[in-house]
C-alpha cells in the first residue's frame, strides 16, 4: 500500500488547483485523456465544452482532430468511424442533441466502439426547456452504454480519465452524465491531475477489436443473420444473438471493471469515488435516500435533517446506472426499511426508471425494504431540500402504515395552480 | 458454441468466393462461348474483352479467349448481350442435362 | 487521354458468389471503382443494396476494408475514417471512400453530406443511382425519374429527379463528376482522377438495375447506354469549376448533340409502361433543357479552356 500511497501523494503534489464549470472540466479531462478526434454539434447546456476543446485544438494545445459536424448525428458516427480505425474519440451532447443521435447510440455499443460522450443532463422537448433534469440519458439506458453519473466538478474530470479506461479495457462505450446548468455552468475548485500522471495512468489506445487494413481487409459490421454461420473454412461464428449476448456480457464484466479502476485512479491521482455506488451517513439507516448525480449531494442535507429529527436517514448515491450495481444494491439495502429513490426522470405512463431499477433488483430478496419513488426536478423545476424531506418523512409514514406499493410522490409539482 | 472470442465477438467479415454460395444455380440460362466467333481467338491475341468488363461479378477472365467461371455464373446475358462478335449464346440450362450445381462441380472435376 | 478496355487492370477486389441480383449494374462499376484505388482504401457503406452485396457475416465479397454504418451517416463516416487515420498517422495509406444509393445520398443522407462537402473533407464520395429504394422494394426516392411507377408511386412518380452533381458543386468542392454504370473505362478514369484529387470529390453514378426498372438483366449495359444517349444521363465532370463532357456524352457533343428519343428509352423498361404521351413530352422538354445547358457550358468552359491552353 505505501508504494501507491506515495505515488498519489506525488500526483497530488505536481496537480493544480483550479476553479472551472463542469464542461470545463469535461474538456479538461478530454484533453488529459489525449483525445484524437473529437466531433461535437453544440447544445445548451453542453456547448461550453465543445467551445473549449476547439480553442485547444486551434491554438496547438491539443493536438487532435476536430470535426465540426453539421448535426448530433453526424458527431457521433465521426467518433464511431474514428474509433473504428483506432483513434481515441470524444464527444458531447444534451437532451434533443442525444434523442437525435440515438441510432448511433445504439450503433458504437453493437459495434463494441470504445467511445466516451459526456451527456450535460437536460430536459426533453417538447415543450422546450434547457434545464435540468435527467430525462435524456435515461431514455438511452438500454442501448448497451455503460452510464456514470457525477455529483460535482471534480468527479466530471475523474470520472471522464475512468471512462477511458473502462471503455478501452472492454470495448464498450461510456456515457459520462453530470446534470445541466447545476454542474455544467457552476464554477466549482477543480484539482487537475498533472499531464504527465495521466499519460501513465492512461496509456495510448492502440488495441481496437476492428481491423482497417487494405492487406487484411474486412468488412464491418455487416448483416448478421440469426443463427450462427461458418466462415469460409469452416469456422463457427455468432449470430445476432451471440454477438448482442457478448455485449451484454461485457457491460456486466465492467460492473467489476468500474471499482477497479477507480481505485487504480485512486492510487495513481489520489481521488476514487466509490466506484459503482457512493453513500453517506448509511451505516445505521433505516431510511435511504437514492439518487444519482448532483440530486444525490443535495439529498445529503435532506438526511442531515431527517438525522435532527430523529429519523435514521442516509444517502445512497448511484454512480453506475448501466450496469445496473444490482449485487451492490442489494448488499446496501438489506435489512433497511425504507429505500426512496428520487427521479429525475419517468417513463412516462409509469414510474421513474431508478425507482423501477431498484424495485425490481431487490424483488424477493431477503430483508429487502419497501421501495417508493419520487419524481423531482423535471426541466429545471427548483428541488428544495425541505420538501426532499418531506417525501421522505411521508415515505416513512407509508412504510410504517404497512404501504410496500404506493403512487410516485411527485416534489414541488402545483398542478392545482 | 466456439465463436466467444473472450466475449468480444464484433460483425468483421473476412473475404472469399461464394459468400451467397454457388450463384451457379441461381442461372435459367448459360452462357456458352463460340471460340471460332471470338475476336481474340480469331485475331490470336488479347483484344476485345468486353465480355469481361462488363461481367458485374467478375465470371469471366481476360483471355483468348475469356473463360466463364459456370460455378458463380448468375446468368444475366450481359456478356452475350454485348459481344460485338455475337460469340457468346445463352442456353437453357434445361438442355445441358444437368442442375448448374453438378455442371460446376464437374467442370471443377473436370479442371 | 480516356482509359481503354484493355488497359484497365486486371485486378479484382470483387469476388464471385456475391449476393447481388443477376445483372445488377453495381458490380460492374465496383470493379472498377476498387481496381481505380488498387484496393489501398477503406469504403463506408450505409443500408443499401452495396450492403448485401458486400456479403453477410462472417463472410464478406469485396476484398477491401469496408465499415457499415447507418442510412443517414455515410458521410460523416467517411469525414470519421479520414479524421482518424490522420489522427493516427495512417492517412497516406488508403482513399477514403463513401458509397452509397441515391436515397442514402440525395435524400436521408444529404445533411451528413452537405456538411463534409462544406468542410471539404478529404474523402471520394460516389453516389450509385439506381433511382428508387430498391433494396427495400422500389420505393421512389429524390432521384427517380417522372414517369417511372415504383411501389410508392403507383400512376408514375411527378417530379423530375433532383440535380444532386448540381446541388454538390454548388458547394464549391474541387471535383463533381457525373458518370454511369454501363461505362466501366469512364468510372475507372473518374475515380482514378479524384484519387488523386484532395478534399471533397462526389461521383454521381447512374446505375441501371433490372428488378427495379423491370428490365432483362442482360440490357443492364444497353439501357445504361440508352440513357446517355437519350440525355437522360449525362457523362462529365467539373474540375475546380471547370465543366466538360466525357466520354460518350462528349463524342454527341461533337457529333452534332443530337439526342435519341426519350420516348424510345422509356419504352425499354417496365416501370414507366402506361406513361402518358404528355408525360413523355415533358420529361422530354426537361432533358432537351438540360441538355442544351450542359453543350453550352461544354463550350464555355471546356472549349474555352482547351483554346487558352493551346
Amino acid at each position: 500500500m505505501s508504494a501507491p500511497e506515495s505515488a498519489c501523494a506525488a500526483a497530488l503534489a505536481t496537480a493544480s488547483m483550479e476553479v472551472m464549470t463542469g464542461n470545463d472540466a469535461a474538456a479538461t479531462a478530454a484533453k488529459l485523456a489525449r483525445v484524437q478526434v473529437i466531433a461535437a454539434y453544440p447544445i445548451t447546456p453542453q456547448s461550453p465544452v465543445v467551445e473549449q476543446l476547439s480553442a485547444w485544438v486551434e491554438s496547438g494545445e491539443l493536438p487532435a482532430e476536430f470535426v465540426t459536424v453539421e448535426s448530433e448525428h453526424s458527431a457521433l458516427t465521426v467518433c464511431i468511424a474514428a474509433s473504428t480505425v483506432g483513434a481515441r474519440t470524444f464527444t458531447a451532447t444534451s437532451a434533443n442533441g442525444l434523442a437525435y443521435m440515438t441510432e448511433q447510440v445504439w450503433w458504437a455499443a453493437g459495434a463494441r466502439l470504445p467511445i466516451v460522450m459526456c451527456i450535460a443532463n437536460r430536459a426533453m422537448a417538447a415543450p422546450w426547456n434547457v434545464l435540468n433534469d435527467q430525462q435524456d440519458s435515461m431514455s438511452v439506458r438500454d442501448a448497451g452504454w455503460v452510464q456514470l453519473y457525477c455529483r460535482d466538478n471534480q468527479e466530471i474530470l475523474d470520472t471522464t480519465l475512468q471512462a477511458y479506461r473502462i471503455a478501452e479495457r472492454l470495448h464498450v462505450p461510456v456515457m459520462v452524465c453530470y446534470d445541466g446548468f447545476l454542474l455544467s455552468h457552476t464554477m466549482m475548485p477543480v484539482s487537475v491531475p498533472d499531464a504527465a500522471v495521466i499519460d501513465a495512468w492512461l496509456p495510448k489506445y492502440d488495441h481496437p477489436l476492428t481491423v482497417v487494413d487494405p492487406a487484411d481487409p474486412r468488412n464491418i459490421g455487416p448483416v448478421v443473420i440469426a443463427d450462427p454461420r461458418a466462415d469460409a473454412s469452416g469456422e463457427g461464428h455468432g449470430g445476432y444473438m451471440e454477438i448482442r449476448a457478448q455485449l451484454h456480457g461485457a457491460l456486466l464484466e465492467v460492473l467489476d471493471v468500474i471499482p477497479k479502476v477507480d481505485s487504480e485512479y485512486g492510487a495513481a491521482v489520489g481521488r476514487q469515488w466509490g466506484g459503482l455506488l457512493w453513500e453517506h451517513m448509511l451505516d445505521d439507516a433505516e431510511v435511504v435516500l437514492v439518487a444519482a448525480g448532483s440530486l444525490g449531494t443535495q439529498l445529503t442535507v435532506a438526511a442531515e435533517k431527517l438525522r435532527e429529527e430523529g429519523v435514521k436517514a442516509g444517502v445512497l448515491g448511484i454512480r453506475a446506472y448501466r450496469p445496473f450495481p444490482v449485487a451492490a444494491l442489494r448488499g446496501k439495502l438489506a435489512g433497511r426499511k425504507l429505500a426512496l429513490v428520487y427521479d429525475k426522470a419517468l417513463a412516462y405512463g409509469y414510474e421513474g426508471p431508478i425507482c423501477s431499477d431498484l424495485r425490481g433488483c431487490l424483488l424477493g430478496t431477503p430483508d429487502a425494504p419497501a421501495v417508493f419513488g419520487a419524481v423531482c426536478g423535471l426541466g429545471g423545476r427548483d428541488v428544495p431540500v425541505d420538501q426532499l424531506a418531506g417525501a421522505a418523512r411521508r415515505a416513512l409514514a407509508d412504510a410504517e402504515a404497512g404501504l410496500r406499493v404506493r403512487e410516485t410522490d411527485w416534489i414541488n409539482l402545483h398542478l392545482e395552480g | 458454441m466456439s465463436t466467444t472470442k473472450n466475449g468480444q465477438e464484433i460483425s468483421m467479415s473476412r473475404p472469399s468466393v461464394g459468400e451467397a454460395g454457388r450463384t451457379g444455380d441461381w442461372r435459367n440460362d448459360r452462357p456458352v462461348m463460340d471460340a471460332t466467333k471470338c475476336l481474340a481467338v480469331k485475331q490470336g491475341r488479347l483484344t476485345c474483352q468486353i465480355c469481361w468488363v462488363y461481367c458485374p461479378d467478375g465470371c469471366i477472365a481476360q483471355g483468348i479467349g475469356p473463360v466463364i467461371d459456370l460455378a458463380y455464373c448468375k446468368g444475366c446475358g450481359i456478356c452475350a448481350q454485348e459481344c460485338p462478335a455475337g460469340a457468346i449464346s445463352m442456353e437453357p440450362e434445361a438442355d445441358h442435362g444437368t442442375c448448374a450445381i453438378d455442371a460446376a462441380t464437374a467442370e471443377e472435376a473436370g479442371r | 487521354m480516356p482509359t481503354k478496355i484493355l488497359d484497365l487492370p486486371d485486378t479484382s477486389y470483387v469476388l464471385p458468389g456475391n449476393r447481388a441480383c443477376a445483372g445488377c449494374g453495381i458490380g460492374i462499376a465496383l470493379r472498377q471503382i476498387t481496381a481505380a484505388l488498387d484496393g489501398k482504401m477503406v469504403m463506408t457503406v450505409p443500408a443499401s443494396c452495396l450492403t448485401v452485396l458486400g456479403g453477410m457475416y462472417p463472410i464478406a465479397s469485396v476484398s477491401v476494408p469496408w465499415l457499415n454504418v447507418a442510412f443517414p451517416s455515410t458521410a460523416a463516416a467517411a469525414s470519421g475514417l479520414a479524421a482518424g487515420l490522420r489522427a493516427t498517422g495512417r492517412e497516406g495509406e488508403m482513399t477514403v471512400l463513401a458509397m452509397a444509393g441515391d436515397g442514402g445520398t440525395g435524400d436521408i443522407g444529404i445533411q451528413a453530406l452537405s456538411g463534409a462537402a462544406e468542410r471539404n473533407d478529404d474523402f471520394i464520395y460516389l453516389c450509385y443511382d439506381n433511382e428508387a429504394y430498391m433494396n427495400t422494394g422500389t420505393q421512389r426516392s429524390g432521384s427517380t425519374p417522372a414517369g417511372a411507377r415504383t411501389t410508392t408511386t403507383w400512376a408514375g412518380k411527378r417530379e423530375n429527379p433532383k440535380d444532386l452533381p448540381r446541388i454538390m458543386e454548388a458547394h464549391g468542392i474541387p471535383y463533381v463528376a457525373s458518370t454511369s454504370a454501363a461505362f466501366p473505362t469512364d468510372v475507372y478514369d473518374k475515380v482514378a482522377k479524384a484519387r488523386d484529387i484532395h478534399g471533397l470529390r462526389y461521383i454521381h453514378m447512374n446505375t441501371p438495375c433490372p428488378s427495379g426498372w423491370s428490365f432483362d438483366p442482360k440490357d443492364t449495359v444497353a439501357i445504361g447506354k440508352l440513357a446517355v444517349d437519350s440525355g437522360l444521363v449525362v457523362l462529365y465532370e467539373v474540375v475546380d469549376g471547370v465543366f466538360r463532357l466525357t466520354s460518350r456524352s462528349a463524342s454527341l457533343a461533337k457529333a452534332g448533340g443530337r439526342l435519341k428519343p426519350v420516348a424510345g428509352y422509356v419504352a425499354t423498361q417496365g416501370r414507366f409502361r402506361g406513361m402518358s404521351d404528355e408525360a413523355i413530352a415533358s420529361v422530354q422538354a426537361w432533358v432537351d433543357t438540360r441538355w442544351a445547358g450542359y453543350l453550352a457550358r461544354d463550350a464555355a468552359e471546356h472549349c474555352s479552356s482547351q483554346t487558352t491552353a493551346s
